[in-house]
């Protein structure tokens, strides 16, 4: 008997745990609140299934419990309850998949009005570029990469040199305007991840990925690296500061562009003023 | 015992004998059973205490020699699992370690559970010592070969062991040694450490492949006489299915190995693009990052149920035997099997939703991956609808199958938030990771591996474990396992990464330090709590209450071999010939509340037998 008391009281305190963990969510801060609603469901459908299983499993060793004069029920098989547990489950799989699929097609849709940020990953660290008055990023080459040119513009791509360098591992964004993140490496994977936005992709050396979100609350964020890349991995951070519109420009005009930091580099050349490798 | 076997003769000799076990009086028909096709199988003797202990040819002691290798790495795993801990916990207490050592110590921990402990133990350990005596034959059918798959085995743990021992150490890149960091400077082990870990795992493919041959074929061609498919233990479906799986994943990571290898040695660039590092430009171009992960998840997802697959087949039986009721919906049960294992291969990519593949594949794999559950789900459904109406021993064995359901079901709804695309990304490399695959696959075959050695040590070692020990043993491991794994996917909900050596001061990641402490004196328990075994099987060896034949009152084959613990051979001069399913528990009208599967119709004839 004692073995069916301790079952039920590890059920019962998951479901208090549950109920009052102080350990959940961080405040999400992106448009991707679906995915929370989505964990929710999952979470009534699925706890509710584990509740029930065990509950029917500890009823079961209370109620049934060996005798020697008693003799167990002898039935192979019920092909009718089989089929309703089948179909059963089967919808409520159906019903868990279909917002699970709803949302990742808008994960991989991006909005048109969405700004591009160019996210290049490193081990360990993070830089960043945005797009200048023409709206588009230059073209790249890992080969290119040079002091006076950190992100490996093609030199020769006129969409290049308007591009805005962020000389920081901290990237201001715009309140409420969509962000396509394009993420980049030059070394190993790596993955820029932001736990308030909920969104993460891996940054894959060779190629560009990307995701999107849309921040929605002013207020600086912690940026972490999700995969393993190396003994720096946990090490690897940087950060995000989400702006009203007005703060964000003022802080866009700031910036260099990639013509202006070829310039400045140039007249350092002229100076005779050798800088250290990144 | 190598007799020519004369098929007419064997007809004859067959209707006689069922003469002799019966009244006498009942129309021999209904227990016929088809001859023997082929003869005996003529097996080699040791001559010396080397071929019987060390070289040995017996199924069942190369069984137990996977068993005793799997369980030493499951020991160093173990260790290494503490060292994470004490960092992840106490760090103020683990000065000595470095983020290199905590990254190879995470990498081999992963490394070593996943496929030099579970996988040898189901495959190597349970395989070897059961598939033989489960379906009534001698032994296994390339007993040579056999031989060799766990010398091949040893020398791949050998060569994994030794890398802890060479300059820079074991390889630091994660179990799932994801390119390019893997071969990288950065990486821990990058020079000597992975290259050991690839010729490791080659070997491990290498011996398990003659391994799986001989599980595969044993099964297919040598069951005994009345042995039909589904007359067949679970056990046997389930290690049987895992080795198809196997056979057919393996060369996937084998491959792989061998690419990364040669991108390591020759600086070939089958994984490696244009890389910049500390400056210049390395001498790889045009590889894809990428197209290792779809081969190492080709493997890897398949892994999931090789192991598990086994524990479900296992679990199965150990419910029915003592909860003295046939399993419910035994033919459901073989074709979720089936069904699993067959999906198995078209769900790798939900490990890859955030890699960067293209993003249109997360619509596939999400409704593979989902479609996977309705299988899952039946086969939870028939373990507690066995429990229904039975008549349930509680005792250790039991005990461990209960808390395989808990722990299995709690993985395995964990496993539909993780598997539903969307869901996944922001849970994806989070604690939540962890806690999932732990719960499922770590814990949960932890439990069935658990019960099956409380219910078979008595078959191999002809003594009884002592029950109070065991009650102690499970209770500390479930309790503690549980208390770990349960909260853990909480920290993931936070959003904490998963591989991180410290966490520093992030805002929101301060309140996870009380669980992280938690967590880690829960996992020295659970840790420490598995030495009870150990010290119940010594004890038990030595002072052990004798067992008597078929304690359990169980059906299978195994059971009922000419001595216990069964001798090379197996079953005597004669082998068993099979008239029924193992599940003839609680028969009504029968005498006693089990049929064995040796038992003819006739000697049952008023009892209301449904299934054979």
């Amino acid at each position: 008997m004692h073995a069916g008391i301790i079952f039920l009281l590890v059920i019962v305190g998951s479901v208090l745990f549950h109920i009052f963990t102080p350990w959940y969510w961080t405040d999400i801060a992106s448009n991707w609140k679906g995915m929370d609603d989505t964990i929710t469901l999952t979470f009534w459908v699925g706890g509710g299934v584990f509740v029930a299983v065990c509950l029917f499993m500890i009823y079961c060793v209370f109620r049934y419990q060996h005798k020697e004069d008693r003799r167990a029920e002898y039935k192979p098989e019920d092909k009718k309850l089989e089929k309703i547990l089948t179909w059963a489950t089967t919808l409520g799989v159906a019903a868990l998949l279909a917002p699970g699929l709803i949302i990742w097609n808008q994960y991989v849709n991006v909005p048109k009005n969405a700004i591009e940020v160019d996210v290049m990953a490193w081990q360990w660290g993070w830089q960043y570029r945005l797009p200048g008055k023409d709206g588009k990023l230059g073209t790249t080459q890992v080969r290119n990469i040079a002091d006076n040119n950190p992100f490996g513009i093609n030199p020769d791509d006129p969409f290049g040199k308007d591009d805005i360098m962020v000389e920081s591992d901290i990237i201001n964004l715009e309140n409420n305007r969509p962000v396509k993140i394009l993420l980049r490496s030059v070394d190993v994977l790596h993955n820029w991840y932001v736990p308030q936005f909920r969104a993460k992709m891996d940054a894959v050396p060779g190629t560009v990925t990307f995701y999107w979100f849309e921040p929605n609350k002013v207020g600086e964020y912690e940026v972490l690296c999700a995969e393993y890349c190396g003994v720096g991995h946990y090490a690897m951070r940087g950060g995000v500061e989400v702006q009203d519109k007005a703060d964000y420009e003022a802080w866009l005009g700031e910036q260099e562009t990639f013509e202006q930091l070829s310039a400045r580099y140039e007249k350092l050349n002229v100076d005779g003023n050798k800088l250290a490798k990144k | 015992m190598s007799d020519e076997y004369d098929n007419n003769k064997s007809y004859q000799a067959q209707s006689s004998e069922v003469m002799d076990g019966s009244t006498g009086s009942v129309n021999p028909d209904i227990d016929y059973v088809r001859p023997s096709e082929v003869g005996e199988q003529e097996l080699y003797h040791p001559h010396s205490f080397i071929e019987k202990w060390v070289f040995c040819q017996d199924a069942k002691v190369i069984g137990v020699q996977y068993f005793l290798t799997a369980v030493f790495t499951g020991v160093v795993g173990l260790i290494l699992s503490w060292l994470m801990r004490l960092q992840l916990g106490f760090p103020e207490l683990a000065g000595f370690m470095t983020a290199e050592h905590y990254y190879q110590f995470v990498t081999m921990h992963g490394m070593i559970m996943v496929v030099y402990f579970l996988t040898a133990l189901f495959l190597g350990g349970f395989g070897n010592y059961l598939i033989p005596l489960m379906v009534g034959a001698r032994d296994m059918v390339f007993p040579y070969v056999n031989m060799l798959s766990f010398w091949m085995f040893f020398v791949a743990v050998a060569v994994l062991m030794a890398s802890f021992f060479v300059p820079g150490g074991p390889t630091g890149a994660g179990w799932t040694l994801y390119p390019p960091q893997t071969i990288l400077e950065g990486t821990p082990g990058a020079g000597m450490g992975i290259l050991l870990m690839l010729i490791s795992l080659s070997l491990f493919v290498i011996g398990f492949t003659m391994g799986g041959l001989n599980y595969m074929i044993t099964i297919l061609q040598a069951r005994t006489r009345g042995m039909t498919l589904m007359r067949m233990p679970l056990t046997v479906w389930g290690i049987f299915t895992a080795t198809v799986l196997a056979m057919l994943a393996f060369p996937a990571l084998l491959v792989s190995a061998i690419m990364m290898t040669l991108d390591k040695v020759l600086q070939t660039s089958f994984f490696m693009p244009t890389i910049l590092k500390a400056g210049e430009v390395l001498e790889y171009g045009g590889g894809s990052p990428i197209l290792f992960q779809h081969l190492f998840w080709f493997f890897g997802h398949p892994e999931v149920y090789i192991v598990a697959l086994p524990a479900f087949g296992i679990v199965s039986d150990l419910i029915s035997v003592h909860a003295r009721k046939n399993i419910f919906g035994y033919r459901m049960m073989v074709w979720a099997i089936v069904g699993i294992g067959a999906l198995s291969f078209f769900v790798w990519a939900h490990h890859m939703y955030v890699s960067g593949m293209n993003p249109w594949f997360g619509f596939f794999f999400a409704t593979t991956t989902l479609i996977i559950a309705v299988p899952t789900a039946m086969k939870v459904y028939n373990w507690i609808l066995t429990l229904w109406r039975g008549n349930i021993r509680i005792n250790v064995v039991m005990l461990w199958c209960l808390g395989f359901i808990v722990t299995f079901v709690n993985g395995g709804i964990t496993g539909i938030f993780l598997g539903n695309v969307s869901v996944d990304v922001p849970l994806s490399d989070t604690y939540f990771v962890i806690a999932h695959f732990h719960m499922v696959m770590g814990i949960a075959p932890l439990m069935v591996i658990m019960g099956a050695v409380y219910h078979w040590f008595p078959l191999v070692a002809g003594k009884m474990l002592d029950e109070g020990l065991g009650k102690w043993h499970f209770w500390i491991t479930f309790l503690g396992a549980y208390s770990i794994y349960f909260p853990m996917h909480y920290l993931g909900f936070i959003g904490v990464p998963r591989r991180y050596f410290e966490m520093y001061d992030s805002p929101y990641m301060t309140s996870a330090v009380g669980m992280n402490e938690f967590i880690s004196i829960a996992a020295f328990i659970v840790g420490a709590a598995q030495f009870i075994l150990i010290f119940n099987i010594i004890k038990t060896l030595k002072t052990g209450k004798k067992a008597e034949q078929n304690p359990w009152k169980a059906n299978s084959l195994e059971w009922y071999t000419s001595t216990v613990p069964p001798e090379h051979g197996n079953f005597g001069d004669r082998l068993p010939v099979v008239h029924r399913w193992p599940y003839d528990f609680s028969v009504p009208g029968a005498k006693e509340d089990y049929i064995p599967q040796t038992t003819a119709p006739s000697e049952v004839i008023h009892t209301e037998v449904e299934k054979t």
